[in-house]
């Protein structure tokens, strides 16, 4: 090969048509390949999301009459530690002397009440039963599982960094920046509840 | 029924195009002791075919009352029953038919396993807890699972009509064979010796299915006025295991159709943006 | 050969980069300015085709992957699972089923077409060996793929090509418990292949790239097989061969997605949605279309290591055809004898297709005998011979002739030709 031909090619090549529809036909090439890629490109995405039988696992129920007093105990659900505590008189005392100014979340967090709901010991406990509370329990700085009945406000301690969390699962200390999540979930009965 | 249950496959059919080209000539043989099914009209068959959501709940009805005790369907969830694309219960009747049935669970903090009314999550209760206890108790054949028993079905279709089932997209050979086997009981022909505990059927690969006639007549009461026949039911209870074999199928036909619309004018503007670059070479 | 331009990078970044690693450069020569002989048809498409696949197997592989479960116990229900709840997961689990056989497909009509053309002989001996590489390599990955989803034709499929194995003498039964990874197909050898069958796709793509390497030092054989003579001979790669090959693969995704979205069990087996049971043969044992012949060859032998042999034979007689092959013209376009025994062979390879799916019994085993001499009769008699007494037609002295003889009268031909002849 000798010679050698470049863009020059395809302007010579194509200059003799009409700018107009030569312009619309490879625009309309163009853009039909780019829909069609694009198109392609969604299933591999979606199937990312959790799958049909991951979102059907439905709620799990706790029988709270196991729970003794000042019992903690770790229920599984949708994978994740949830912490269920019947607290004492003084752990509810302790919660509710706490100013809503001193804390480092002043919204609930709670599922079952709104978005912008105050972080008040009452908007946390269970509704009518304040001696429960249930929280998933994975610290909001970055997922590990606190320490119960530790830390210096007598709730949660997360051995990772550091952050604590108070009787009603409020942070007190960061890193953390927000309260533990509390899961939607209801009272069945008096003494069984369903998360999820 | 035995799980051995097989057939001659779907073997010839992947040469079809290249035996088409170059007119290649495939004898059928008879298909082994078993005359070949009839060919059936289904809803679900063709590009454009759908499940006839009210045929998937009889035939749901059908398999509840009579199918699912014996056989398993170890894939099936109750919430496929509320699934788009299937017999379209809503989710409270799916859940009521969950209710309704005891799915063992645990352990619980006792380290007991106990049972519990279901939930839409859970699959569909197996009828034995295992292979060896189904063929105790069913005479030593295995009811197969229905999970996908309507795709690993099927019969030598062969020639030319396997290379025809490309271009009409038939692929419902699975259907037809369940549909001809619920309607093939028969008395033996003469001279014909049935082993024990087995039945004649006229489609059974070898004609001796150990599985008893499993449903006739007015067996099962249906609500919206279908006739109460064996042939519907069975018609039924086939397309409703079709849907629990390929859930997706109106969905890859509705999509499908979508991709060919997209494509052909995609190799259409493709094949004029080509002529036009071609145009002043020849070649 | 010279390309058709070379890449001057003007933006000053670019230039910083391109000094440092001239991939734009690379690209551009390979893909953009690459001289593509200007006659090549539609059977051309398919080496684009190839690529296409290839990259639609290991994407739709890697998804599957992260549904999909490596053991016995689950392996079948995790298919079924991908089927049933994944978000398009059906989508992408028959994408990858259909499109392993759409690879075949598109895989043996590029094989044909080399064979056809003459495109093994010099300079290309090397291109055409890798690529008999890259076909080895594809057919471990699809038999490995197929045992994966742990159907009943899954489980026997492997136990009976693995125990092809056993044939070899002394050392043979040792292999395949090496293979199985114990004293039968179980969960080891699934684990295995599944590792394998993940691998392999990289090690073609890396042969790819070699075979692609290796093409373009040599250039592109064309329909005359006469190679180009000066730049009139061929048009650059793009857009003239990009917007070609985006057509026909275009037309072969029209093709796939018929089968995918309407027939998407047809190139399958039913016995595969039983799963697999080790104590429980189904009644007809048959691989995947894309082996049949084969397979054919394997039973028409009834020695176990001659069948074994013979088999592995017929594709290592592929790598031997640029020197099996004595005839000095290239294309079998000029080839008239040679384009009469090419067409009959094609009937045998497809005729043993069909005797691999018949029961290894009476006459079809009669029928492969004699089918499995010819095939072989073919590359190690008949083209060694034709090279010898054929008469071959009158070769055109250049692609251009050969282009404009076919359009003679067709007045725009000349002019376009001569049209490009700028200065690069």
């Amino acid at each position: 090969m000798t010679g050698s031909r470049g863009k020059e090619t395809i302007v010579a090549a194509t200059e003799t048509a009409g700018t107009t529809r030569r312009d619309f036909l490879y625009i309309a090439t163009g853009a039909m390949g780019a829909v069609g890629a694009a198109a392609l490109v969604w299933p591999f995405i979606s199937q990312l999301q959790p799958d049909a039988s991951v979102l059907a696992l439905s709620s799990t129920e706790v029988d709270l009459s196991q729970v003794a007093e000042g019992q903690m105990v770790t229920v599984k659900w949708r994978g994740k530690p949830v912490f269920v505590w019947n607290r004492t008189e003084k752990d509810i005392a302790e919660a509710k002397g706490v100013q809503l100014t001193a804390l480092l979340d002043p919204i609930a967090r709670n599922a079952n009440l709104a978005a912008d709901a105050p972080a008040t010991d009452e908007n946390r406990a269970g509704e009518g039963h304040e001696k429960w509370l249930v929280v998933i329990g994975i610290c909001t700085h970055l997922g590990c599982v606190p320490i119960g009945h530790s830390g210096e406000y007598d709730g949660w301690f997360c051995p990772c960094h550091g952050s604590e969390y108070d009787t009603a699962g409020r942070v007190r200390r960061g890193p953390a920046p927000t309260n533990l999540e509390v899961p939607p979930y209801k009272f069945v009965s008096d003494t069984k509840i369903s998360i999820g | 029924m035995s799980t051995t249950m097989s057939f001659r496959s779907t073997l010839l059919r992947p040469l079809a195009v290249a035996a088409l080209a170059f007119g290649l000539a495939a004898p059928a043989l008879a298909a082994e002791g078993a005359p070949k099914p009839p060919r059936e009209e289904w809803s679900f068959a063709g590009p454009f075919g759908t499940f006839d959501q009210a045929q998937l709940q009889r035939g749901f009805q059908v398999f509840k009352e009579v199918c699912a005790s014996c056989h398993a369907a170890h894939l099936f969830s109750f919430r496929n029953l509320a699934q788009p694309g299937g017999p379209s219960f809503s989710e409270a009747q799916a859940k009521a038919v969950a209710e309704s049935y005891q799915v063992q669970d645990g352990p619980n903090d006792a380290g007991d396993m106990f049972d519990r009314p279901g939930r839409l999550s859970d699959r569909w209760p197996s009828p034995f807890p295992n292979e060896q206890a189904a063929r105790a108790s069913n005479g030593g054949a295995y009811p197969p699972d229905f999970s996908t028993l309507a795709k690993a079905r099927t019969y030598e279709v062969g020639f030319p009509g396997f290379l025809i089932d490309i271009f009409t997209q038939y692929q419902e050979q699975g259907p037809d064979y369940i549909h001809a086997l619920l309607v093939g009981y028969e008395e033996p022909p003469e001279g014909f010796t049935l082993p024990e505990g087995a039945h004649y059927n006229k489609y059974f690969p070898g004609h001796a299915i150990k599985m008893p006639q499993p449903i006739s007549d007015g067996q099962v009461t249906y609500s919206d006025g279908s006739p109460e026949t064996l042939d519907q039911y069975s018609r039924d209870v086939t397309a409703f295991m079709m849907w629990m074999a390929e859930p997706h199928l109106e969905a890859r036909k509705r999509i499908g159709f979508q991709v060919m619309i997209f494509l052909i004018i995609f190799a259409g503007l493709l094949y004029f943006t080509k002529k036009k670059v071609w145009k002043d070479v020849a070649h | 050969m010279s390309g058709h331009s070379t890449f001057e990078p003007k933006h000053p970044a670019l230039k910083w980069f391109e000094s440092r690693l001239p991939l734009v450069g690379l690209i551009h020569s390979s893909f953009v300015a690459y001289p593509t002989p200007r006659n090549l048809n539609y059977w051309w498409t398919f080496g684009g085709i190839l690529s296409l696949m290839l990259v639609c197997q290991i994407l739709s592989g890697v998804v599957l992957v992260m549904h999909y479960t490596p053991h016995i116990t689950l392996a079948f229900d995790s298919v079924e699972h991908i089927m049933r709840d994944v978000s398009y997961g059906w989508l992408i689990r028959y994408i990858h089923s259909n499109g392993a056989s759409m690879f075949f497909i598109a895989v043996y009509i590029h094989m044909f077409r080399g064979l056809y053309y003459g495109s093994y002989k010099a300079p290309r001996e090397v291109l055409w060996i890798l690529g008999c590489i890259i076909y080895l390599l594809m057919m471990a990955t699809a038999f490995m793929g197929y045992v994966l989803p742990w159907g009943q034709m899954s489980f026997w499929g492997a136990t009976v090509i693995t125990n092809l194995f056993s044939a070899f003498p002394v050392v043979g039964p040792t292999i395949v418990e090496w293979l199985w990874g114990g004293f039968s197909v179980d969960n080891a050898t699934l684990n295995r292949f599944f590792s394998l069958h993940y691998l392999l796709p990289f090690m073609i793509a890396g042969v790819v790239v070699l075979h692609v390497w290796a093409l373009h030092v040599v250039g592109q054989n064309n329909p005359t097989g006469v190679e180009p003579k000066s730049a009139k001979d061929t048009v650059p790669f793009t857009p003239y061969a990009t917007i070609k090959d985006a057509f026909g693969m275009v037309c072969f995704l029209i093709f796939f997605a018929w089968f995918l979205f309407y027939i998407p069990n047809y190139l399958g087996h039913a016995d595969n949605y039983i799963p697999a049971n080790p104590l429980v043969t189904p009644a007809h044992i048959v691989p995947e279309w894309y082996y049949l012949p084969f397979y054919a060859m394997l039973r028409a032998v009834p020695d176990k290591l001659g069948g074994v042999l013979t088999m592995f034979g017929a594709i290592i007689v592929l790598f031997f055809v640029p020197w099996l092959d004595t005839s000095k013209v290239r294309s079998g376009v000029y080839r008239p004898l040679f384009k009469q025994f090419f067409w009959i062979w094609i009937a045998v390879c497809i005729g043993l297709g069909w005797l691999g799916s018949k029961p290894a019994e009476g006459g079809y085993v009669i029928a492969g005998r004699i089918l499995t001499i010819y095939y072989f009769a073919h590359f190690l008699i008949i083209l060694p011979l034709l090279g010898l007494f054929e008469k071959p037609k009158a070769v055109p002295a250049s692609i251009t002739e050969a282009v404009l003889g076919k359009n003679k009268g067709a007045a725009p031909a000349s002019a376009g030709v001569s049209a490009p002849q700028t200065k690069g």
